[in-house]
């Protein structure tokens, strides 16, 4: 942009807010129930302010610069506080780009030079056009934050690990075993295995909806682990349309303990650490 | 110096490594083991890798030759003490050992490997050739 | 992709090995890695490094800190002047080996490591580029 276009918008500030008030008012999609007409107009001159400070001749078509941070920081607390509020995103991003037809009837009535008008007017729409996209960024990282938050919690709180005997434990499996699950999953039990001296793991899939060939590789994988630190692993809860479809697709667990009940898997565990149950029989007699 | 120490415990011979492996100092403890089985007659041999922290497919190899060369010359090798994380990355890496006993700790592989001398009737009688 | 810090280390002997691993722990443990992916990337570094070794005598790793978004992580690059792989596709089988190795160095180090490209041709040499990201 010529630094006589930029000089130009800056002296006409005021008439730049006022058309583009205008506009914002007229638009039948103006929530003014979620924002009151001062606060629009507050944000809406110090975006402008911000703007028209930091462009120059040099920096217009640059909208990666250094330079254009303040006026991104801006858009971002713009697009974080209205996504608060309950705008939409594209409600957000046309309060943006309205922006442009109050610049672009400025700069017509300004310059006369068609051809300069013809360029400026394209560098400006691009420009606008970046800012409106900032603010899409900016949401959808907002989500991405509370969506990365949320597997965290996930991850966390779905692996609970049960000491249910001395020198065995077992680990219940709720929801999809996928890789980075199944890295968790392993790492917590491994743990546990060295902490609480455990011989015997039980890793019961009941909560587990499918098991195809990378499911199974996974359990594979933690059981063959299991077993380089010293300990044995038993798998549980094996529903009978999971046993249909590991035979069906050919799946090999012949080197794992399998075992349909969480229960027979803890009698077979009793039976590995030479350990018996019996019923304590009440003489009737005392 | 290049060599990790072997301990004599009754017929059972232990190794504690505690050091960093290099593939030289490997290759070392797989000869000094042979030939300390070899010389003692013992039984069993005891690794102890929970100061390790990587073993890759080389010492994985190591692990696994010391396992089948101990058997030829009619003794049994537990490896204890490996680390979650070692475990996890060997399996990934695609080197379960097959053919080498674990055990979570150096009394559970004492016990590992009296409890397989006991179930071994024939063995027991060389046993009674070699007293203590 | 950015840089953050790089590191240069010449392998020339067995005990570079240790050398190298230490300063690799050094960087993962500075980005926070965890200790599961560490000891993969650190078991990774131990099986390129010993190719370089055995093949071609010894070579340079360059370790970098690099940033992606908000991933952080490890880059590794292992170069030699070696007499490079003939047949890349055959090197990176499980089980094949033209050494007597268990022929699971780089398929398996692929494995533990989030990217890993390799660039080789006889007389070459060879280049070993791999990733380990903090959560990879």
């Amino acid at each position: 942009m010529k630094a006589s276009t930029i000089k130009m918008l800056q002296s006409k500030k005021e008439q730049i807010i006022e058309l583009w008030m205008e506009n914002q008012m007229e638009d039948p999609t103006l929530r003014e129930d979620l924002m009151s007409n001062e606060d629009l107009r507050v944000q809406s001159i110090e975006l402008i302010d911000t703007l028209l400070h930091t462009l120059n001749e040099g920096n217009s078509t640059q909208v990666e610069s250094q330079d254009f941070e303040p006026v991104f920081e801006i858009l971002a607390g713009i697009s974080l506080s209205r996504a608060r509020q309950g705008y939409t995103p594209r409600e957000t991003a046309t309060f943006i780009f309205s922006l442009k037809d109050a610049i672009f009837s400025v700069l017509g009535e300004n310059i006369s030079d068609l051809s300069l008008l013809n360029q400026e007017l394209l560098e400006v729409s691009k420009l606008i056009d970046s800012l409106g996209i900032v603010t899409f960024e900016t949401f959808i990282q907002g989500r991405e934050e509370v969506i990365l938050r949320q597997t965290d919690e996930i991850a966390e709180i779905s692996t609970p690990i049960i000491r249910v005997w001395d020198g065995i434990i077992a680990l219940p499996i709720i929801g999809t075993l996928d890789s980075a699950r199944t890295q968790i999953v392993m790492e917590n039990l491994l743990v546990e295995i060295v902490n609480s001296e455990s011989s015997i793991a039980i890793l019961d899939i009941s909560g587990v909806p499918a098991v195809d060939s990378l499911v199974a590789q996974h359990l594979i994988k933690t059981v063959s682990a299991t077993r380089l630190m010293g300990a044995e692993c038993i798998i549980s809860g094996i529903r009978p349309e999971i046993a249909q479809t590991i035979v069906h697709l050919g799946i090999d667990l012949s080197s794992i303990i399998t075992k349909a009940t969480l229960a027979s898997a803890l009698r077979q565990a009793f039976t590995m650490l030479q350990l018996e149950v019996t019923k304590v029989r009440k003489d009737k007699k005392v | 110096m290049d060599r990790i120490p072997i301990l004599k415990m009754g017929q059972f011979l232990l190794v504690t490594i505690q050091i960093d492996l290099y593939d030289r100092i490997a290759l070392n403890l797989e000869t000094d083991l042979v030939q300390m089985i070899h010389k003692t007659g013992a039984r069993g041999v005891l690794i102890d890798i929970s100061a390790v922290s990587i073993v890759d497919s080389f010492m994985g190899r190591i692990l696994g030759n010391i396992a089948t060369m101990s058997k030829i010359l009619d003794a049994e090798t537990v490896v204890v003490g490996m680390q979650p994380a070692v475990a996890i990355t060997l399996v990934e890496l695609g080197l379960p050992l097959n053919g080498v006993f674990t055990a979570l700790n150096v009394e559970r592989g004492m016990n590992l490997l009296q409890s397989r001398l006991a179930s071994n009737p024939d063995e027991e009688e060389d046993e009674d050739d070699n007293p203590e | 992709m950015i840089t953050l810090n790089r590191d240069r280390l010449l392998i020339h002997k067995d005990q570079d090995v240790v050398i190298l691993r230490n300063r690799v722990k050094e960087y993962a443990t500075k980005i926070g890695m965890g200790l599961v992916n560490q000891t993969k990337l650190i078991t990774g570094t131990s099986e390129l490094v010993r190719n370089m070794l055995r093949y071609a005598q010894g070579g340079e790793v360059l370790i970098e800190v690099v940033s992606r978004g908000r991933e952080n992580g490890i880059r590794l690059t292992f170069s030699d002047r070696g007499p490079g792989i003939a047949d890349l596709d055959k090197a990176m089988q499980d089980g094949f080996s033209t050494g007597r190795s268990l022929g699971l160095g780089l398929p398996g180090t692929k494995r533990l490591m989030s990217e890993f490209s390799i660039k080789s041709a006889p007389g070459e040499g060879t280049t070993v580029t791999v990733i380990k990201w903090k959560n990879g």
